[in-house]
């Protein structure tokens, strides 16, 4: 909402200063935006004449003027306008002048050999319009001498608020006004009341036709016609205003309705009588109506909509836009206004459906003063009578103002209890009585009556909100919030818990953590199981942000590829974040995702003195991956690795890691080289990513106690075992038989060998293994040792097929 | 001169001369072998008379001590020498440079950095974390938080609508953490304090705006807490995200459907060079929303606004983050530059707390 200064002085009797009235209306709630003061930014920039315009020696298309700027002293400026010409006035800046529209400051210049003291400036120099054709052309009785912004009437500073969609009062200057005196640095000047005679009714009937249960879509509606008016231009002071905030003066007609809206937030509509046959009907379009509007666009019409329709057809789309057809133009002598009522939420919806945004629309969807509707009528009446003549008729009247009374009960308490400040109820009730509340009652209670035009007044809340915002904020003193009792317990849930440690835990591994987006192409989340109809957007920013993700892999993949496309080829990057497999609370899941691409080691990558780092593998990945699930207390005893997982992995390079063939928590494996393909990288890439929430919750201990320590007396000792067995046997299940072989003794199996080759029976492989035993209550004998090693073989034998490497 | 100085000569200049440790060696087995030369000597003592054997035995006896000591003195020096010449040629080149630590090189993201300040600071003040759905319905991401269907104040958020349903219902990508105030307030019993860090969504993108981005609404329900109380939490949450003594806020009248009063807040900063700095300097910065909870939102989580009370607030992470750090531009936020991540990042062993200090 943009207004002037001289304009909010029409409503509001005020000494206070352009500073004083900004920092007020920020303090209360319409937010300065900006202050455009242009008399300011012009200042040094005045109307001149020229005196003489000769050829400049050097150049065809410059000219050597002789410029009088008003203190009599003829100055040399050299112009390269094609319309300089001797006895032209236009405005003139001196050397020092900064020029908007060219971001320069002037000097004494030299152009082609020739001293030039100044400049002769276009609309566009100044920064006022986009006429580049030459230099201004000012009439004949301009005042040389006089600054140009002043004598243009440039010298009004525009306001600019920023309106919270709870205040269509103040989508007027007249409301501003009164929100300013509320706070005292003011009086406000009321509304003219004029008192319009009309010579006879209006010819042309109006009919509302609109269905009973749907009566609130067009409440009140008044048509007045004023008959031989001469729609020319409107004055200068009411086109400088309308310009300066924006709109285009068009005629008289057109400019008062558009005044009207923006001084006192009343929007009208003019037809042009002649235009308008027959009566005028409100009622709701048919389907397959169109309309071409005042904005040259056609219109189609749908049956929710309300519009005003005469013989031919629909006219206007209520409290959207006029129609072309019946418009007024310098041709019209016969106007019909219209003041009219529509309902907030119709015309919202209509607005848009129609894609069209109006200040009428802005206007009628956040509320309309339904008590403006006959004054408004009669102001507009009168402002055409002042700058059109005319005779008005009556007014026909449709319809009734909606009852608006809704008393709020309001305990005066209510401001201490909510904002937590003591005021003085004199001062409460002087400020909800400025802002036009009736208030009533004595004793605590009071009973107070919004005014018409404040339709986001509900409750209490919203008068606590009234009275300390203009007492002003600042002068509610902070309060401690009362403490809890006791210390502060941990209040993080267990998914917030792991998501900090996974953070912290993969960036300790060195990955570096990445927040990729939410959303990523289609085709991605298909490759990674996901791409359903109810996890793809309807409106995407991007046609490549389109489907919301089911993993955190293809973000992380695509990410380490511009990495390396960029120069930096091992990159190591995590996320933990939200993942989609539906579009329910349930189907959201806390995921942690690394990838690893090129070189990059856990101990580093690229070539180095100490040995170059090797490409990396899904070893890596699952190390990653363990490293994340130890740090996180996942009690590993219950994990298992198996080979398999999903199908964007490397089938004979993947691992899932589960409790329990029911409950995998994630996968790890080098990425497949058809997804490698499909999103376009290169290398080697390997991943993991696990469910967060999908790991078994840790089981709820009465006690913390980590029971006892065994540190037994006796020496460990280590025996090695090669055993050959088939390919396809997992290493794992090795180490799993040889620990279950002799659960007292066995501390520890480690694989340090597995060969396949010469010596190794075709199809099967060796593996060897150390296994660690702790004997508990005394040495173990060699005869014992040797029964020990008898089970752990025939235990491997007996699971796995294994026999030892003879 | 004796034969026993003439020996012991000898022998004391042999070892003075030996060369290693074999050659000493050799000529201890010489000397104090079985059939050593000094052996060979104490050996003769056995036939002697008794007076002989008081004479000449402690002749001998001093010979092979004076012998004996003089070769383990000599072994000593050998293995001194030997040491000092081995570790004259063991020399590493100490400027070698290292592989970096994965500790040193690895990152925290700088918004997962800032969500453990924030809650850093709000744990201490007794608020928990609670957490909601990104993908949202409509009615708890507008109609429950007073926004009617169709309402103008709908069009503050540039909403991301998913694919209608059979019943033509559409889901929408949250545009604030706020519905989770309305999941929070219809399963906990008041008195509620928690902040809600999580993602956001709003069709919108340009240098301070990004599709997806960071929001933390706070929100306490009691039977007292004010606007009062507000400022205060909030002047407190800002001196200690900000690491300053002391900050200016000017909370200015302003609207979301959700709150009544509401206002936004705006932190006074001083911009030299390009250098945000608070506490100081004269210019404003709006850093967040806040306002009472509105009664329709009380009333649509079943709470009777007369008996209970409360305030929430929403802050940019993001916006903070970058206010915070100078970051000057959103969009690197969500770009995965390894570059941006190891420059505006944290170690991972950074961890914010209270009593070491959010950057320690």
């Amino acid at each position: 909402m943009k207004f002037t200064l001289s304009w909010l002085k029409d409503h509001l009797d005020t000494e206070a200063s352009l500073d004083v009235i900004a920092e007020t209306l920020t303090r209360i709630g319409l937010e300065v935006e900006g202050i455009e003061d242009k008399a300011a930014a012009l200042k040094p920039y005045v109307v001149a004449k020229i005196l003489t315009a000769e050829q400049h020696p050097n150049a065809d298309r410059l000219r050597v003027c002789s410029v009088d700027a008003g203190d009599g002293q003829p100055l040399q400026v050299v112009c390269g306008a094609p319309n300089a010409r001797a006895g032209l006035l236009s405005v003139f800046a001196p050397p020092g002048t900064y020029v908007p529209g060219k971001n320069m400051t002037l000097s004494v210049g030299n152009i082609r050999g020739v001293e030039s003291r100044g400049m002769l400036c276009s609309g566009a120099e100044l920064g006022l319009g986009d006429d580049h054709d030459g230099i201004l052309e000012l009439p004949a009785d301009a005042p040389v001498g006089t600054p140009y912004a002043l004598w243009a009437g440039l010298d009004d500073p525009v306001i600019e608020i920023n309106l919270t969609p709870n205040r269509p009062d103040c989508a007027s200057v007249h409301g501003i006004a009164r929100d300013l005196a509320a706070t005292g640095i003011g009086a406000l000047k009321p509304l003219a009341e004029p008192r319009i005679r009309g010579e006879g009714p209006c010819p042309v009937a109006v009919a509302l036709d609109i269905p009973e249960a749907a009566r609130d879509l067009a409440p009140h509606f008044a048509l007045r016609r004023v008959r031989g008016v001469r729609n020319g231009s409107s004055p200068d002071w009411m086109q400088a205003r309308l310009r300066a905030i924006g709109l285009r003066p068009i005629n008289a007609l057109v400019d008062i309705t558009n005044y009207m809206t923006f001084d006192q937030g009343r929007p009208l509509h003019v037809f042009d009588a002649a235009k308008v046959a027959g009566g005028l009907t409100v009622r709701l379009a048919r389907e397959g109506e169109t309309l071409k509007g005042l904005d040259g666009r056609e219109h189609a019409l749908g049956g929710e909509m309300v519009v005003i329709a005469d013989d031919n057809g629909v006219e206007s789309i209520a409290g959207i836009i006029g129609g072309a057809a019946s418009g007024c133009d310098a041709s019209t002598t016969d106007v019909l206004i219209e003041s009219a009522l529509w309902n907030p939420a119709n015309i919202a919806q209509t607005g848009r459906r129609l894609g069209v945004i109006t200040d009428a629309r802005y206007r009628f969807e956040r509320g309309v003063d339904p008590a403006s509707t006959l004054p408004g009528l009669d102001r507009a009446t009168q402002l055409v009578l002042d700058l059109c003549g005319g005779i008005p008729s009556e007014a026909t009247i449709a319809g009734a103002m909606p009852e608006t009374d809704r008393v709020v009960d309001f305990p005066w308490t209510e401001v201490r209890r909510l904002a937590g400040i003591e005021l003085s109820r004199a001062e409460m009730t002087v400020t909800l009585e400025a802002l036009g509340f009736q208030v009533s009652g004595t004793g605590d209670r009071a009973k107070v009556l919004p005014p018409s035009w404040r339709p986001d007044i509900e409750g209490e809340a919203d008068l606590v909100e009234e009275i300390i915002r203009i007492a002003g904020l600042d002068r509610i003193e902070p309060k401690p919030l009362a403490p809890l009792a006791g210390l502060a317990r941990p209040t993080l849930t267990l998914i917030q818990k792991r998501t900090r440690r996974a953070k912290r835990a993969l960036a300790s591994r060195g990955l570096m953590e990445a927040v990729t987006w939410s959303f990523i192409p289609h085709d991605d989340a298909v490759l990674f199981g996901g791409g359903g109809a109810d996890l793809v957007l309807a409106n995407p920013i991007a046609s490549e942000l389109s489907d919301m993700r089911p993993s955190l892999v293809p973000g992380l993949l695509r990410a380490a590829q511009r990495n390396a496309d960029r120069g930096y080829p091992d990159a190591a990057m995590f996320e933990v974040g939200q993942c989609f497999a539906d579009d329910t609370p349930e189907g959201q899941t806390i995921r942690a995702a690394a990838v690893r691409r090129g070189t990059a080691n856990l101990a580093g990558g690229g070539r180095h003195w100490d040995g170059t780092a090797p490409t990396v593998d899904a070893f890596q990945a699952k190390a990653d991956a363990m490293a994340m699930l130890a740090a996180l207390g996942v009690p590993t005893g219950g994990l298992q690795v198996v080979a398999g997982g999903p199908d964007w992995l490397h089938p004979g390079r993947l691992g899932t890691l589960q409790f329990g063939p029911k409950n995998p928590v994630g996968f790890f494996g080098e990425v497949h080289p058809r997804v490698m393909k499909a999103l376009d990288l290169k290398g080697t890439l390997v991943a993991f990513e696990i469910v967060l929430d999908a790991i078994p919750a840790p089981k709820l201990k009465p006690t913390k106690t980590k029971g006892v320590a065994t540190l037994s007396d006796f020496q460990p000792l280590s025996r090695d075992f090669a055993f050959v067995v088939g390919r396809d046997v997992a290493a794992g299940e090795i180490v799993k038989a040889a620990a279950g072989a002799e659960r007292k003794l066995v501390t520890g199996v480690d694989v340090f060998d597995v060969y396949e080759g010469t010596g190794i029976p075709e199809g099967s492989k060796s593996v060897a293994i150390a296994v660690r035993l702790q004997p508990l209550e005394r040495t173990l004998t060699d005869a014992e040792i040797e029964a020990v090693s008898a089970r752990i073989v025939a235990e491997v034998g007996r699971k796995t097929g294994a026999t030892l490497r003879g | 001169m004796t034969d026993l100085d003439t020996l012991e000569r000898d022998l004391l200049a042999q070892v003075a001369a030996a060369a290693d440790e074999a050659s000493l060696e050799a000529l201890r087995v010489a000397a104090l072998g079985k059939k050593g030369s000094v052996s060979e000597l104490l050996k003769t003592l056995g036939a002697m008379s008794p007076e002989e054997r008081k004479q000449r035995g402690p002749l001998i006896n001093g010979l092979r001590d004076r012998v004996q000591g003089a070769i383990a003195q000599r072994r000593d020096a050998l293995a001194e020498a030997a040491l000092e010449a081995r570790l004259a040629a063991e020399r590493i080149d100490v400027t070698l440079p290292l592989r970096e630590a994965p500790e040193s090189r690895g990152r925290i993201h700088p918004i997962s950095q800032v969500i453990d300040e924030i809650t850093a600071i709000f744990a201490d003040m007794g608020f928990s974390v609670a957490e909601g759905p990104d993908i949202e319905t409509d009615e708890l991401n507008f109609t429950a938080l007073n926004f009617p269907p169709g309402h103008p104040a709908r069009e503050m958020h540039d909403t991301f609508f998913l694919a209608p349903d059979a019943e033509g219902k559409r889901k929408v990508l949250r545009t604030h953490t706020s519905p989770v105030q309305i999941r929070t307030m219809r399963s906990q019993t008041p008195p509620i304090r928690v902040i809600i860090p999580g993602r956001t969504y709003r069709h919108d993108s340009d240098q301070t705006h990004t599709p997806m981005f960071h929001q933390v609404e706070g929100l306490v329900i009691d039977k007292a807490a004010n606007i009062a109380n507000l400022k205060w939490v909030l002047e407190a949450f800002c001196k200690a995200f900000f690491e300053v003594d002391a900050v200016k806020m000017r909370f200015r009248p302003s609207f979301f459907p959700f709150t009544e009063p509401s206002a936004e807040v705006d932190i006074q900063c001083s911009r030299k060079g390009g250098e945000i700095r608070f506490g100081e300097g004269t210019d404003w910065l709006e850093i967040l929303g806040c306002g009472m909870v509105h009664p329709n939102v009380l009333r649509n989580c079943g709470l009777d606004p007369s008996e209970v009370q409360g305030f929430a607030f929403g802050v940019g992470i993001d916006r903070i983050a970058m206010l915070k750090y100078g970051m000057p531009d959103l969009r690197p936020f969500f770009e995965a530059d390894l570059r941006w991540i190891e420059h505006y990042g944290f170690r991972p062993l950074d961890v914010p707390s209270l009593i070491g200090g959010l950057t320690g």
